[in-house]
């Protein structure tokens, strides 16, 4: 409520926030031959309706505030959102960010290890927020037999992967690809033969 | 003739695919896509495509996530267009031009702006902001 009334007239206003990893980014307002440059947390510019444009840094202790009124933790957009008016509906409709999981796989076979299944689980949690999520699955073996009877497994575990997501009603076939890529892309690379358990695996992308 | 059917659907199919330069992911309210002079009734899973205009009502909200995983929400009483957007996907290389008309953003930048700072321009009615990453919002008022 302060701030609208401290700025009764602001017409446009951009406002960078530090990235959910910490790191600030940079954002520059161009208007006309003037050219703004944001790259602090909260670096604010606020265009006002007498045409004149200001660069600000909004009052961090005023965006703190409001974390500690809050028990829960928020991210960078929650607070600002909590103290900027106008921002609310726009914070709280952006998609879940983009994941990865991974999961493990014993040997020669697609069924999940024990520690894997219950990260399976997890993951439905996870993907269950999501409403509408777009996701590749994609399986890896070991160095175990041969190659080509490696790019059949490692397929074949991505495919039962995929059925079990679709199973469990996370996303219907078409938005759920499944691909495999053999033994090519270890994570620990080995001599052929060697069985890794941290290279059989699948690893799941959504969005 | 049959062979060459499938071969034009084939065709057809890829290139309708390739328009899709993102998805809607959440909706709330009143929210609508601008495509040709139709209005859609926008829903989550719903594709968006470049030259699309978001327009949400006054208890509208919508977030989309672009191929680059770019994302994009806006709130209520917004207009946002995507004028273009382009992205390899091998290279990370592309384009992204949008104007916000009124409203307000919320924005995580992607793939692209990391691989080439300021490939992202957001118009306002006063301004353009070149974006070189990652979170920022917007208000026009």
């Amino acid at each position: 409520m302060a701030l609208i009334l401290l700025f009764p007239a602001t017409k446009e206003m951009v406002v960078v926030l530090p990235g959910a990893d910490g790191h600030v980014g940079m954002v520059v307002v161009e208007r006309g031959d003037e050219r703004f440059i944001l790259d602090e947390p909260y670096a604010s510019t606020r265009l006002t309706s007498d045409g004149q444009v200001k660069l600000e840094k909004l009052e961090e202790q005023e965006v703190a505030a409001s974390i500690e009124r809050s028990t829960e933790p928020r991210s960078p957009f929650e607070r600002a959102a909590a103290v900027l008016p106008g921002f609310q509906g726009a914070v709280a409709a952006l998609p879940a960010r983009p994941a990865s999981f991974y999961l493990y796989f014993i040997t020669g076979t697609d069924t999940l290890t024990d520690a894997s299944k219950l990260e399976f689980e997890r993951m439905l949690e996870e993907l269950r927020k999501r409403e509408a999520p777009d996701i590749v699955v994609i399986g890896h073996t070991d160095r175990v037999g041969a190659p080509e009877g490696n790019d059949e497994l490692s397929l074949q575990r991505a495919e039962r992967m995929k059925a079990d997501l679709v199973a469990q009603g996370i996303a219907p076939p078409e938005r759920i690809r499944a691909a495999g890529r053999g033994e090519r892309e270890p994570v620990v690379p080995t001599e052929d033969g060697v069985d890794e358990p941290l290279n059989r695996r699948v690893e799941i992308n959504v969005r | 003739m049959r062979w060459i059917l499938a071969v034009a659907a084939a065709a057809f199919g890829m290139a309708a695919y390739a328009q899709d330069v993102g998805q809607i992911k959440t909706t709330k309210g009143a929210v609508h896509v601008e495509r040709g002079g139709q209005r859609i009734a926008a829903a989550p899973g719903m594709n968006v495509r470049a030259s699309d205009k978001l327009v949400t009502g006054a208890d509208g909200a919508v977030g989309v996530t672009f191929l680059d995983n770019t994302m994009v929400s806006a709130g209520p009483s917004t207009v946002f267009e995507i004028e273009r957007y382009q992205f390899n996907s091998t290279t990370h290389d592309g384009e992204f031009d949008a104007s916000l008309k009124k409203g307000s953003l919320a924005v995580v930048s992607g793939k692209m702006v990391k691989q080439t700072p300021g490939s992202m321009r957001v118009r306002t009615p006063s301004s353009v902001m070149g974006v070189r990453g990652t979170e920022f919002l917007v208000r026009v008022d």
